[in-house]
Parts: C-alpha cells; sequence; structure tokens
C-alpha cells in the first residue's frame, strides 16, 4: 500500500507513504487508478511521510490535477513537495506535455498523386547525383592521368593488397570447391554415354570463361564493396569526408579513386588465381574420380580451350572491377545522419554490386554470342 | 555525510604504462564533485573504472558502501539503474528518436505501461529545458547543447541519487555552457543529486563544484575549491592560476 484514505466529512484524507520512486510507479499508478475521488468535495495529501522520486512526484502530480477537474479542493497537510513545485514550475516554463506523436524526417503523408511525384523527383535527383558522381570520378582521373602523383600510388597499393592478396585464400577455397562440383555433376551425366573425356571440357570452359571470374567478382562484392561503403560512410558520419573538403582534398581523389584503380588491378590478378585453382581442382577430381592421368587431362584441356578462352573471362574482370567499386563507394558517400543509414548503404552496396556484376555478365555472353567468340 | 562513491587504491596500466597508482577518491552524498587532470592523465578511465566498464588491476570501487570491482554480471546490473551517466560526445543512440532514448533505460530496468512511459519521458525531456516537440527528432538533428540535455535526460530516466558526468559543457557555446551549469545546479538541488563531473572548464568548476579532485601523477588530490586553488603542486597551480584562469578572474572580479 503506497496510500492509505480515511473520510473525514466531505474531507477525504491521503496519506503517501513509502516508497514513491520509479521503480514502484506501474503499482502506485494502479493504486492511484482505483481511488474514488468522486465523492470527496476537498482532498487532503500528506505527502510527509513518503519518500518522493520525479516520477513518483508525476503521479502525484496527476492525481492532483485529476482531483482539481473534478471539482475537488486540494490542500496539502504541511507544505507541498518540492519536486510537485519543480514539476510545475517546468510545465509553466515549456508547451504541455502532448502525447508524442513520432515523427520522421518524412513529410506528413499526402495523397498518392503527391506521393507519386516527390518519389519521382526522388529518384530523378538521385539519378543526376550519381550521374554527377560518375563525371566527378572521370574528372579526377583525368587529371590524375595528367600529374601521376594525383594517382595517389601508395594508396593504390594499400587497396590491391587489403581486396587482392588478402582474398587470395578465400577466392581459391571457393574456385577449386566450385571447379571440383562442376567436374563431379559433369562426369555423372556424361558417364552415361561414356563421353567421360568430355568433363575436361566442360570444366576448362566453364571456368575459364564463367566462373571463375564470376565467382571472384561475387566474393569481393561481398568482401570489399561492403568495405568500400562502410569506410567511407564511418568517415562521413565522423565528418571526415567534410574534413577533406575543408582542407581542399578532393574527396573522390583520395577515398573514391585509388579504391577504384586498385580493384581494377587486382581483381583480373585475383581471376588468374580462381582459373589456375579451378583447373587444378578440376584435374585432381579426373584423376581421382575418372582414372584420368594428369598428362591427359592437360592434353584434352588444351585441345577444349581455344585462343581466346581465357581472355574472355579476363576481360569482363576490370568491368566487374569498375561496377563494384562505384556501387561500394557511391554507397559510402551517401550515408548521412545515422548508423542505421551506414547499415542500409552498406547492404545496399553489396546487393547493388553483386546485381550489377551478373546483369553485367549476362550482357558479355550476348556480345560474345553476337562476336561468335 | 555518507560517502557515495568511493574509491580505494586503484592500480590501472596500459602496457608499460601505469595510470592510476594507487589512486584514492571519494565523493559525498549531496556534493557536486570535480574531477580534473591533463589530458592523458586518465580521467577517462577513471570513470569507466567507476562505472564498471573496466576491470583495474588493483584496488576496489563502492558504490553506496557496495564493491562493484567483484560483483557478479547481475547485480552489477541492478546497480547500473542507480546512477546515470552522459559521455562527452553524448553518445545518443543515432537510429532512436529521442523520446526512444530517454525510454531506453525504463524499457531496460522498468515494466512500464506504454503510456506513462512515455508521459515520464515527456517530464524528463522538459526537466531538463527541451520543449517536448524535439521527442520525435533524431539525433543527427540536434545542435550540440540539445545533445547534451537530451544526454542528461536519458541519465535521468531512472531517477538515480548519483549522476556521472563526462565533459558536460565541452563544445558548447560559453552562453550554452552557463545555462547548463544554471540547469545542473537547479536540478542538483531539486533532486538531491550527487554528481561526480569530469570537466575542463574552469567556469563550470567555480560555479557548480563543491569538491575539487585533481588527478596528479596517477593519484589524486582532493580540496575544497579555495583549497585548491592555492594548492603549490606545480600542475595545479598552472592549471588554477595560468593565464587563463587569470582571465576568468578578471573578468569577474573574482
Amino acid at each position: 500500500m503506497y496510500c492509505e484514505t480515511q473520510l473525514q466529512g466531505g474531507q477525504l484524507v491521503l496519506t503517501l507513504q513509502g516508497e514513491w520512486q520509479v521503480a514502484n510507479v506501474t503499482q502506485i499508478a494502479i493504486e492511484l487508478q482505483a481511488l474514488d475521488l468522486q465523492s470527496a468535495r476537498q482532498l487532503q495529501i500528506d505527502a510527509r511521510a513518503a519518500r518522493l522520486d520525479l516520477s513518483g512526484a508525476w503521479l502525484l502530480h496527476r492525481l492532483v490535477q485529476r482531483a482539481r477537474t473534478q471539482g475537488a479542493q486540494v490542500e496539502f497537510a504541511g507544505a507541498a513537495p518540492e519536486l510537485l513545485t519543480l514539476i510545475g514550475k517546468t510545465l509553466a516554463a515549456g508547451t504541455p506535455v502532448v502525447t508524442a506523436a513520432p515523427l520522421s524526417d518524412e513529410q506528413s503523408p499526402a495523397t498518392a498523386v503527391e506521393g507519386l511525384g516527390r518519389r519521382t523527383v526522388r529518384r530523378i535527383m538521385q539519378g543526376q547525383a550519381a550521374l554527377a558522381f560518375l563525371g566527378h570520378i572521370c574528372v579526377s582521373l583525368g587529371r590524375g592521368l595528367l600529374h601521376w602523383r594525383r594517382l595517389h600510388p601508395v594508396s593504390i597499393a594499400r587497396h590491391i593488397y587489403d581486396t587482392g592478396i588478402t582474398a587470395v585464400p578465400i577466392v581459391s577455397l571457393i574456385a577449386f570447391l566450385i571447379a571440383v562440383i562442376l567436374a563431379y555433376i559433369g562426369a555423372q551425366q556424361l558417364l552415361q554415354f561414356g563421353a567421360d573425356i568430355f568433363v575436361v571440357d566442360l570444366v576448362t570452359i566453364g571456368t575459364l570463361r564463367e566462373l571463375g571470374v564470376l565467382l571472384t567478382a561475387i566474393i569481393v562484392a561481398g568482401r570489399s564493396g561492403s568495405a568500400y561503403a562502410a569506410e567511407i560512410g564511418a568517415m562521413r558520419l565522423n565528418e571526415e569526408v567534410d574534413a577533406l573538403h575543408a582542407t581542399g582534398v578532393d574527396p573522390v581523389e583520395v577515398l573514391v579513386l585509388p579504391r577504384l584503380l586498385g580493384l581494377i588491378i587486382a581483381l583480373p590478378l585475383l581471376t588468374v588465381v580462381a582459373d589456375v585453382v579451378g583447373l587444378i581442382g578440376g584435374g585432381l577430381l579426373c584423376y581421382g574420380l575418372l582414372d584420368m592421368s594428369l598428362v591427359q587431362y592437360m592434353g584434352r584441356a588444351e585441345d577444349a580451350i581455344s585462343s581466346t578462352t581465357f581472355w574472355v573471362g579476363l576481360v569482363k574482370a576490370p568491368v566487374f572491377a569498375v561496377l563494384i567499386a562505384i556501387a561500394g563507394t557511391w554507397c559510402g558517400m551517401r550515408v548521412r545522419g545515422s548508423s542505421r543509414e551506414l547499415g542500409r548503404l552498406t547492404t545496399l552496396a553489396v546487393v547493388q554490386a553483386i546485381f550489377f556484376v551478373i546483369l553485367a555478365d549476362a550482357l558479355f555472353a550476348v556480345l560474345f554470342m553476337e562476336l561468335d567468340i | 555525510m555518507a560517502a557515495v562513491v568511493e574509491v580505494r587504491g586503484i592500480v590501472n596500466r596500459f602496457g608499460a604504462q601505469t595510470v592510476h597508482n594507487g589512486l584514492d577518491m571519494q565523493v559525498n552524498e549531496g556534493e557536486v564533485f570535480g574531477i580534473v587532470g591533463g589530458s592523458g592523465s586518465g580521467k577517462s578511465v577513471l570513470l569507466r573504472t567507476i562505472l564498471g566498464l573496466r576491470q583495474p588491476q588493483a584496488g576496489v570501487v563502492l558504490l553506496e558502501d557496495r564493491d562493484i570491482t567483484h560483483m557478479r554480471q547481475a547485480e552489477l546490473h541492478a546497480v547500473k539503474a542507480r546512477y546515470g551517466v552522459t559521455f562527452q560526445q553524448g553518445a545518443l543512440f543515432s537510429s532512436l528518436t529521442v523520446l526512444q532514448n530517454i525510454q531506453l533505460p525504463m524499457l531496460e530496468h522498468l515494466r512500464l505501461p506504454d503510456p506513462l512511459r512515455d508521459e515520464l519521458a515527456l517530464l524528463k525531456l522538459q526537466v531538463v529545458g527541451l520543449p517536448a516537440d524535439a521527442a520525435g527528432k533524431y539525433p543527427s538533428q540536434l545542435s550540440g547543447g540539445m545533445v547534451k540535455r537530451v544526454a542528461l535526460a536519458r541519465a535521468l530516466a531512472l531517477d538515480p541519487g548519483l549522476l556521472f558526468l563526462d565533459e558536460p559543457t565541452s563544445g558548447l557555446d560559453p552562453i550554452s555552457a552557463a545555462a547548463f551549469d544554471e540547469l545542473l545546479i537547479g536540478l542538483q538541488r531539486d533532486l538531491h543529486l550527487t554528481v561526480v563531473m569530469i570537466t575542463h572548464d574552469l567556469d563550470t568548476i567555480f560555479r557548480t563544484c563543491d569538491r575539487v579532485g585533481v588527478i596528479v601523477e596517477g593519484r589524486m588530490i582532493t580540496d575544497t575549491l579555495d583549497g585548491i586553488v592555492h594548492n603549490t603542486q606545480p600542475w595545479i597551480r598552472a592549471y588554477f592560476q595560468g593565464e587563463r584562469a587569470r582571465l576568468r578572474g578578471g573578468l569577474h572580479g573574482a
């Protein structure tokens, strides 16, 4: 019991006791809710025995308000608690307490047409900004080609290390496993025709033309595309990008360009690694499963691939690198405000990078078919 | 007066570097205690140790006579509801609105009906002098002074008797800083708070603090304001009687 009531004539005497503290406010609120104030014309509150904190005082404040709106006179035995006075002063100074409607930075909901218009305009502006970003990269690149120092070679080297060299183990492992899976599935089917020698064609052409470069690009998109977005995004939250602007340093030149160029160099190299390891994986499976000697495997592989097979795969790597780097850095550059935004754009960077890589791969496939390579 | 915070013989080392070497400190109920020290003297490390965020190499920290350095996680969790903290940069959760930021400690430690929680959070917001319509804003939309006030409101969410403030007025203009000092003095008086604050701001020290502890060479020298100003230790003399302090004295005629 946090309060005791006594009816003396028309006067209701309310004696508060115990800990009117934040830990008990739920209990106290229920108790106060049950009070019947209708019968009393006068309410006398004795709060001298209770230990109030601000939350407890707030409940008392609400009780007094309720009694007053029901037409009762409220008085205190002794002085009113100081905290009640504090609440009264605070509320008088500020705006009245209203139930807060959670606002967002979006505008209030509008008509469907208005919403459509807003979205369209926002999309167009986003598109323009993306185009401006691309243009900015081209200008920086042009300037860099004129003065090689502006390309920041040390920074490029660091990014080649981060995105290329450190990715070698995982790329090798994935390439090896995928080549083994491909050879195994192929062997299962082709053995039915006794055409198991064509497993070699499947593995070599599949790895060199498509899988080597595509899987490498997808792994790099996941590893480095996200890292680019997160690094640049965190710098934006930290106002480091603004600091670069203010110092007269072009953020695109020092943040975007080295990452872009680094990846353009690293991704083809990683692709070569993936191709080699893939071919080794295919060879080992043929040796183990099909009793094919490695010499036989290599001979058949040489027959299967034409002079262009390797290059058809490798030529895609720099293009994929550009797509991944731009998706990552562009998303990072758009981070502002909160850490949630950072997470959202990092996710978006990876999703967009993978999407663009696969889309580009499809376009390459059509192109090469038309060119008959 | 009873000691609310008592630190005995704290030793904190990072590798070969000893930050605190047997540091003692005592904060009494109802006072405002300022912690002063040069950059790198371990003010923030001391605060983290007192809050139980860092285990010292030696020594004990007593909060309301209970040793938090040798406490189980569950007990420590309960202790954390008894004090409020503000961090130097505000450390508001950027994905939550102002109101949600203030409600987070309540959600963690209390079970309140939603309307009551909203009311209490709005009350806290207004007690620190912010308008109720700031409730729906996100931290990125607030000015520096507002961030400090929201951080204070969040620290007050559970009506603690003890408040730790890490550089509450840093980064504020002198007028906002002075307004924050006044707010703090008013709240400390009305809510009967014990306040421990780290600060570099001489104006804040002279306006708010009852006693000051200066960290020098890994130990703490504690004195009243009058006493510390006349201390002869070289660093303390340089701090309280240096050019900036003299300038302040001249301007205020003190």
